[in-house]
Formats: structure tokens, sequence, C-alpha cells
């Protein structure tokens, strides 16, 4: 700590900060633009400067940036000196001479930093009457758009897009007043994280292509606190509404969790909220009804027959409780396989019996060594992946404050580090996207776990030796076991995409091994869905035990394609037999279409609910709006609505559309393990001064009108039962008080993301009041036994193995029915390695067809150097492809042209 | 031929010499990004600028992404980036030379060549450029052609300084 006197006052402040960082803490306005919290300072806008005094007599001072003064004790400083402000407002002036007077048009007016900064300054004419510096503006993909002309030369985009998230094809190009970010040509931004430049950049150079089309100002949108719902990871995020359609997702700032920055799957995948052809009505064999009719219909027909349910990992906890509680914990199915439950149980196992405790996304960045085993990060959970990035560049900060460099010196420590990274290691089936700052083993499933079995050993030599491992391969797994020794906090992150139990077998040993040793290591296991977690804590039948079903039966099945999981001639049997099919989701899958009854399902943004995100992080997610607002037949509904309205229908009480409180409240009671859900958010009774919290900025327009060509009498607002939020500008949207969950950032002259600053307990710490969410799982360490070390691969002649490749555009069920990710979608095509392809005489590019005993596919070949021969990799959840690992495919044939 | 044939960007192939002089010049440096700007002169050297295909050949051989040499290639004025003529002419424009006469001499190398700064003459012999300071502030006014700097200059001296360079 140390004491400053700010413009006569005196604070203490966090001694290792600098002036900036001291000052916006403290909650005092002081303009910047190339400081970013995530990325330090590098001094260049000047638009941060202070009076800085020798002691409290200096009656002159002299100018410093603050972001590049590092607090000192007893330091004086004055931010409101004249001289300091009239510094401050010809820097805004200089950056604007050449900035367009635009506002009007452009669309990072009304949350546009500089903006706020200029409004901040004072600077309010311009004086600059001469020609202004042009650009072209380049084609950068579905996702961001590119003007350059409004730059002002902070250079945030690059400092992000390369030092941050390791891109390495946006540029600044030029010199003096006319340099230029962006691409060396025309073409798609490579990096998976491109979307973060929209709230990087300080201005509107990048903007959100995907709200362009339906455009709309910030303070015009309606907003609630949610959670993506694109991976397992959980970052929280902050989606925005207007006319009944979803318009854009921003970051919303998690301490623990995302911090700034989302991945392009999660910020730019909402589309699928907005697709015409959703269901939105209840269906009767095709036949529309009113929801009254349609319960009295069902209930009928559910009479005296035994219900079964089928829930799902992506939808919430309190769906698949209700789901339960309707059909009773016999006849509830999770909707998972018998293997996916299995990855899924050993992941909670170990999460909860193992001795490591799971790391916080944030976390990830503390570690001084990570192993990644099995998992391509960038593909299964892209947020986590960055923060891989973070922990092996904590290197350079390690080195700089070796010398004596504040870790917020961006320049110096990157420049006194030279790339020096602390050790990643991945061990993968192929290539990831973040090779570029690790070691790599590239090899076949079962061989990557028996590496992981190995490092365990070399950890640990009580752990099971494996045997018949090549030396080379036993001296990479003894240097990862010294690495990760050598390390103050190592991480080993591992997960099921590959669908392979003995990686997480091998992870057990590996951690296991860690704790013997005395590390204070940590965990994080990737799971696949949303709600994954949440369901493993649940509990329930694998789908193929509740799949033998009679015509006496009726069959649930919510918000799940069971053909994504199961063969389609395994589905189609089943659900051949049974009459009364009801299915609830928010798309046209092919699951729904066979269904008799049809529920329509509520979107993460038109409900309410909790998941259960991979640290074992309970999130609430929000309503962000009310479809029947707009379209007043619409009969969309949170599925647990649907499924306690039928049970009370059932009982034949009065249905009763019961509050989100209750609804979590009972899935609380019933799960012991998942008690601490109620914690997760606010109760529906939350109040700050007697206020709501409001849903829409003060400034939200036209509500009177938007509604006029329905009906010219204005309907009252949604009312909001559920939660503590009103479907209003009404309501507290401050930060003056405490609260975490904050719908949109805003504050007074803060409008950009930067007011995140205001809601903070430090800027870039944490929430004031606490970051959102509970953590169910504590490790107990109760797990004592070694998993034995599992079979080596064996190619088999003539046949080829499947291993699941993912994507993250694509391999998302839900984001992949966005209209704008298509064009990101890989087209259908399997993988095999060169060698293969040259003995059966295949190139890159062929088209084949693959045979296996059950089905055909056509797809395009691809060549992989990487790749063990006899495995075949197979894109997941691109159409045609079957989602299963480990499928025998017997021949591949080139198709005759 | 008109500038835009010269812009190879599909078809551009760093030639042995170009390549070998780039990869000699690497292994001077701990990091091969060291080598960006001795890799573009190499190539100017050849060809009396930097065509846009060289940027991504060059990137390819020192390992590091194109936007950073083209960051390099488009930062420093003296490596051009459009056809240049066989000779460049730089007249100094810093404060010495602007008060020794600069502006009469600039303006008699234009009025001999017919072309103004930036510019190349239509028979691509000769291209002007401004530059900032040649260090030969002493005998203001200074200009540049090619590799020989010369002091003193004067506006009647030119028309015989340009006919040594054919």
């Amino acid at each position: 700590m140390a004491t400053i006197h700010i413009d006569g006052k005196t604070y203490e402040v966090d001694g290792s900060d600098n002036l900036l960082q001291a000052c916006l803490s403290l909650g005092l306005d002081v303009p910047y633009f190339c400081w970013h919290p995530s990325l330090g300072s590098v001094g260049s806008c000047r638009q941060c400067a202070v009076t800085q005094y020798n002691d409290e007599n200096d009656k002159r001072g002299r100018l410093v940036m603050s972001c590049m003064a590092p607090v000192q004790d007893n330091m004086w400083i004055s931010v409101e000196d004249e001289e300091a402000k009239k510094f401050r407002a010809s820097v805004v002036e200089w950056l604007m001479t050449n900035h367009p007077h635009d506002c009007p048009v452009c669309e990072e007016g009304g949350h546009c930093h500089l903006q706020d900064m200029t409004v901040m300054t004072g600077h309010n004419k311009r004086r600059y009457r001469f020609t202004k510096r042009t650009h072209q503006n380049q084609e950068l993909g579905p996702f961001v758009a590119h003007e350059m002309n409004r730059c002002i030369a902070c250079y945030r985009c690059v400092r992000y897009y390369k030092d941050y998230a390791g891109g390495t094809d946006l540029g600044v190009y030029g010199a003096h007043d006319n340099v230029y970010f962006g691409r060396v040509e025309d073409g798609v931004l490579e990096s998976e994280f491109s979307g973060n430049l929209t709230e990087v950049c300080p201005t509107g150079v990048f903007t959100d292509k995907t709200h362009s089309e339906r455009y709309n100002r910030k303070w015009d949108m309606q907003f609630a606190p949610s959670i993506c719902h694109g991976c397992s990871t959980g970052c929280n995020i902050s989606p925005g509404e207007r006319y009944g359609e979803l318009r854009r997702i921003e970051n919303r700032f998690n301490g623990e969790v995302n911090q700034y920055f989302l991945c392009d799957r999660g910020r730019f995948g909402y589309g699928y909220v907005n697709r015409t052809d959703r269901p939105r009505q209840v269906l009767l064999d095709g036949q529309a009804l009113s929801i009254d009719t349609a319960f009295a219909r069902l209930s009928d027909r559910l009479k005296a027959r035994r219900l079964v349910g089928i829930g799902s990992p992506r939808a919430s906890l309190e769906s698949n409780h209700a789901l339960k509680e309707l059909v009773g914990a016999e006849n509830f199915s999770t909707g998972l396989t018998q293997s996916e439950q299995e990855l899924l149980e050993l992941t909670l196992d170990i999460l909860q019996n193992g001795p490591l405790p799971t790391s916080t996304l944030r976390d990830v960045e503390a570690h001084d060594a990570v192993f990644v085993l099995g998992e391509d990060l960038t593909q299964t959970a892209p947020r986590i992946a960055l923060a891989v990035r973070q922990a092996a560049k904590g290197k350079a900060t390690e080195i700089a404050a070796g010398m004596k460099i504040q870790d917020w010196h961006a320049l110096a420590v990157k420049n006194v580090a030279q790339n020096a990274l602390y050790p990643v290691f991945i061990a993968s089936t192929q290539e990831t996207r973040l090779d570029d700052v690790a070691d790599t083993l590239h090899a076949a499933p079962a061989d990557l776990a028996r590496f992981g079995f190995a490092v365990a050993h070399f950890i640990d030599n009580t752990a099971p030796v494996v045997t018949g491992l090549s030396n080379e391969v036993l001296a990479q797994a003894q240097s990862l076991a010294l690495s990760l020794l050598a390390a103050r906090r190592p991480l080993l992150v591992a997960g099921s995409s590959l669908g392979s139990r003995a990686i997480l077998e091998a992870a057990a040993n590996i951690a296991k091994a860690l704790k013997n040793r005395e590390k204070a290591a940590s965990i994080s296991l990737v799971v696949p869905e949303a709600n994954s977690l949440g369901l493993a804590l649940l509990g329930g039948k694998p789908l193929e035990s509740v799949l033998d079903l009679s015509t006496a039966d009726a069959l649930f099945v919510l918000e799940n394609d069971l053909y994504r999981r199961l063969d389609a001639q395994r589905v189609d049997e089943a659900l051949s037999k049974v009459s009364t099919l009801v299915v609830l989701d928010h798309q046209q899958t092919e699951t729904l279409k066979k269904a008799q009854f049809v529920l329509p399902a509520a979107t993460f943004a038109e409900a309410d609910g909790t998941l259960v995100s991979q640290e074992g992080r309970a999130q609430r997610f929000f309503q962000v709006f009310d479809p029947t607002f707009y379209k007043p037949g619409d009969q969309v509904r949170e599925s647990w609505r649907w499924l306690h309205g039928l049970s009370s229908a059932l009982k034949g009480q009065a249905i009763d559309w019961t509050l989100l409180d209750h609804a979590t409240e009972a899935c609380a009671a019933a799960v012991p393990a998942l008690a601490g859900i109620r914690d997760a958010a606010p109760k529906a009774s939350f109040r700050i001064k007697g206020l709501k919290l409001a849903r829409e900025p003060l400034r939200y327009s036209g509500r009177t009108a938007m509604r006029a060509k329905i009906n010219v009498h204005e309907p009252r607002i949604p009312q909001d039962q559920d939660t503590a939020f009103a479907f209003s500008m009404e309501g507290y949207s401050g930060t003056q008080e405490l609260r975490q969950q904050i719908p949109f950032a805003w504050a007074p002259g803060w409008n950009s993301p930067s007011a995140w600053n205001k809601f903070q307990d430090e800027v870039g710490g944490h929430l004031r009041a606490g970051d959102p969410g509970v953590r169910l799982i504590e490790p107990s360490g109760a797990d004592s036994h070694w998993f034995s070390v599992c079979a080596a691969y064996q190619p088999e002649a003539g046949r080829f193995i499947s291993v699941p490749v993912h994507h993250i555009f694509g391999s998302g069920e839900m984001s992949a029915l966005t209209p704008v990710m298509q064009s990101r979608i890989p087209a259908p095509y399997a993988v095999v390695s060169s060698e293969d392809a040259e003995r059966l005489g295949l190139k890159d590019g062929a088209q084949v067809q693959l045979r296996s005993d059950t089905q055909s596919l056509t797809v395009t070949l691809n060549l992989s150097t990487q790749l063990q021969p006899g495995l075949i990799g197979l894109p997941v959840g691109i159409s045609a492809i079957p989602v299963k690992a480990g499928l025998v495919i017997d021949a591949i044939e080139e198709c005759v042209q | 031929m008109s500038p835009t044939e010269l812009i190879q960007t599909d078809r551009f192939v760093l030639s042995e010499t170009e390549r070998s002089a780039i990869e000699h010049e690497m292994h001077h440096y701990e990091d091969p990004r060291a080598a960006s700007i001795e890799a573009l002169k190499i190539v100017q050297k050849a060809r009396g600028w930097v065509p846009d295909g060289a940027i991504p050949a060059i990137a390819d051989i020192l390992g590091i992404p194109g936007s950073d040499v083209e960051g390099v290639a488009t930062f420093y004025s003296q490596i051009f980036r459009s056809p240049v003529g066989r000779h460049i002419i730089r007249v100094c424009d810093s404060m010495t030379c602007y008060i020794g006469g600069h502006e009469t001499l600039l303006e008699s190398v234009q009025n001999a060549l017919g072309i103004g700064l930036g510019q190349t003459t239509a028979d691509g012999r000769f291209t002007l450029l401004p530059v900032c300071c040649l260090g030969n502030c002493d005998k203001a006014p200074a200009l540049m052609i090619d590799e020989d700097t010369f002091g003193n200059a004067t506006p009647e001296g030119m028309a015989a300084l340009l006919e040594q360079y054919p």
C-alpha cells in the first residue's frame, strides 16, 4: 500500500499500481486510450496526463503520463490542475483531427470510449479545418467490420490481437500520422478471438458486423446478465435485444471467469435465437393449439402411462430437474449415451474426490507450467486456450519482476523477456492453435493417455509404470514431469473431447502424483456442453437404458437431439414404438420433427436458469426479453415452466406458473450436491433502495412507438415475477450500490465497456460485490487408488478408427445453427495420415466415400502429417457426419468423377 | 511498363541470390525477426523496390507473420513499395538546407526533369524524393543521387550533375 495525495485529498492505494490504475480504482475520472486493464501501459496516447508535484509546497508541478508513473508513497498529484486539463483537452483535439464527424452513422456511437473521453476532457469544438487522412477499409470476414478512417492510432488492437491473443494476421503499417491497422490484404481474421477487437478498440474501427445487420444504439437495447451456452467454460455475457430479436452479445466482466474477453463462437454464435423457423406454437400432430387445450389433451394422453424423460446437457438445471420430478428419478435419463455419461461421471469423480482443486478461468493465467492432455482447447473450450496463452506469457512478468519492472509496463516486460515462456506442453492427436507457445506430442488417443500415465510415473514413481514406450517418448515424458515438478504452480488440463476414458484416468494419476509430491497444482477438466457438469451432479440414467420403450409409454425429450448422440437407426427404432412423444426444444431438430407434441422451449435469451460450468461454478442466466411483448400469441416458455405446469395438470391442480426461485429451490433441495445453486444469484425479491434492477439503460427510447403497428394502445410492460430485474429502464442501474448481476455496463460519463471500471474493486480486478457464481465442487482427495495403464494403440490393417476433430465454428450444436457462422463451418471432410493416403493412392482434396458396417459417407479427404496411421479424423457436429468416437471405417474409396 | 504490371503478388519468386543472402543475414541474429530490414534491403537492391509478393516470401524465410514484415516494409520511407527510376534523387528539405536554398534547388531539379516530388520520369531514369537530413548541414543545400552525396548544390550545376547518371 502507498499513501498518495490527489488534489488535496489523501488516499491509500496499491503501491504496485501505476497512477492511472490507482486513480481509476479510486473512482476518479482520468481519461485514457492506449492503456487497458488486460494489456497494460505503453504511454503512447498521452491522454492520461496528470500533474505531479515534488511535495506539498511545490505549486508548479510537472506533467506526467499517469499510466507510466509508478505510484510512490507520499506522492502529490493533481488531476484537476488547469494545465493538466488543458493538456488532456489538446491531446483529444490532436487525436480528433483526422477522426471523421460520423458519430450519427457510426455503430460505436453511444458506447464509444472516444466519445466518452472527448466529452470528459471538455474538447467540444474542432479548430482543425483541413483535409483529413483517409484509408481504404478491408473485408475482414463475417464477424468484424473495419472502418479505418475512425482510427486514433492507440495501438490497442494490435497489442490485443498479436501480443495478447497470439494472432498473426493483424498488423500495423506505415509511420507517423499515416498508420494503418489491418491485415496485409483483405481476408477473414484468423484468430478465434477476433470479436474482442470490437470492445478493445476505443472507437468505431472494429465493430460487430452481426449487429450491423439489425443495428440500434446500446441505449436502446434491453440486456440481462447471461451465461454463454457455447461450451462448458461458462463465460459471462451481456446479450442485447430490441424488437424481440437478439442483436449483439457483449462481454460481461466476471473477475474470476472471462474478465474482458470472449471467443468468437460465444460472441457471434447467437443467431439461432432469431431463427424464423423456430417452434413457437404448441403443436399436436402438427396442429397448433392453445396452451390450455394442449394441456388438457396432453394430460388425457399421459394419464396412467409410464412417463419417461430424457434430459439434456444444454438445458438448465431447473429444466432438467422439472423433468426428473415429472417422470420420477427411475425414468429420468441424462440424455447422454452410456459412454458420454461414463466419461462425465469419471470427470466429476476426479473433481470431487481427486486431490487437486479446479482452477478458475482467471487463475489458469497464474500457473507457471501447463500440461494439456488430449484437448484441442481452442476448439473445445476456446476461452481456456486464451487463458493458457496468458499463463505461458507469465514468464515475461516473472523475468521483469526480477529486473524490478512492474507487470503493467507492457513494452518493457515484452522487451526484457524476449518471447520467454513458461512451459506449456500439449499432447494431442494433431496440431492445435496453441502450438506456437507449446511443446507438443501427437499420437493416437490411447497413446496420449499412456504418455500421461508415464508423466505421472516420472512425477511420482509409486504411480504405475508404462512399459513399451519408445525412448524418445520416455524422454519427453520425463522432461515434462521435471518441468511440472520445477514449477511453483503446475496446471493440468484434460477432458473428454476425444471420447477417451484412459485420458481422464491418466489425468487422475498425474493429479495424484502431483499431490504426492506436494505440488500446489490445479486441474481443469473440459466437459462437452454448457451444463454437462450440472447434469452430472443432478444424475440420471444413460440414454440407452431408457430407450427400451413400449407403446404404453410416453416419452419426453428435453432440448436434446437424440440423432446427434445415437445412430439414426437406433433412435428411429425407439421412437417408432412410442405413441406419445413430447419434445421440448427451441430448434427444428430431427428429434422434434418426430414429435406428436411439440412444446416450444425458450432459448437462454427468453429464459432464466442455472448452469454449472466446467469449473463447477453454478451461474444463473436471466431472461433478456419477453417474446410475447411483440408477439402476443407466442407460446415460447422456459422448459421448466412447461414441465412444472404439466406436472400440476396431471395432479389435477390448477396450473401453477411457478417462480424461478421455486424451480431452483426444488432442485437445490432434491440434490444435496446442488444445494449451492440457491446462492448463485439473488432471489426475485432482491431490491436495491426498493428498486428492481433495470434491464434497459436510462435513455431507452421509443417504447411507446415500438409496438404501435400492433396496437396503438401501449400495453403495460411485461412484469417479471421470476427475477429481480425489470423489463424497463425504471429500476436501479447505478454503480454505487453493491450488486453482482449487471445487465449492462454503464456509469455516468462511461458508456463504453470501459464502464466496468466503475463496478470493480480495482480496475481489472473483481466486481466490488464479488464475482457472480458459486463454486459447487471442492476436492476431497478421498480417491486414493491409481488407475492402471491402458493398452497401446494398435492400428488395424485395412481399417480406420475414427477420432473426433472439434471445431470452434461448427461443433457447437446451437452456434452452428447461426446463419452468420455458416461460412466459417468446414465442409464435411475426413482427415487421414499422409502415409495411409499414399498407401491407398489418395490425394489431398479428393472426394472419397467412407464405408462402415452401418453407413457410408461422401466427404473431402484432407491429409495430415501429424495424425497417426490407422486413424481417421471426423469433424464433430458437421452435418451428415456421425459424432461418436471410435467408429470403425472399413474402407475409403475415391469417388468416380 | 505501367506500375500495375510490375506488382506481382501471385507469381513472385525470390531469386536464389536473394534467398541465400537473406538466409545468410538471418544467421547473424538470435531472432530471425531482426533480419527483416536487411531482407527488405536485399530485395530492394536486386529489384530497385520491394514488390508486394516479396512480403510473404520474406516472412516465409524468416518464419514470422507477413503482417510483421509488411509493418517494417511500410514503416521506413526508404523501402520503396512501388517501382522507382534507375536513379533516386533525394533532395534534403531539413531546416539548414531550407535556409541554404532548398526551394530554388528543388525547383531547378523539378524543371530539369519535368516531375514533382514522389514522381518518376517517363523514361524511368529518375525518381525524385524529399529527404529530411543527409548529415551534410555544413554544405547546405544538399542532395543525394543514388549513393553519392553532393553539398553546396546550385541550380546552375544541376544539369551537369544529372548528366552523370544516364
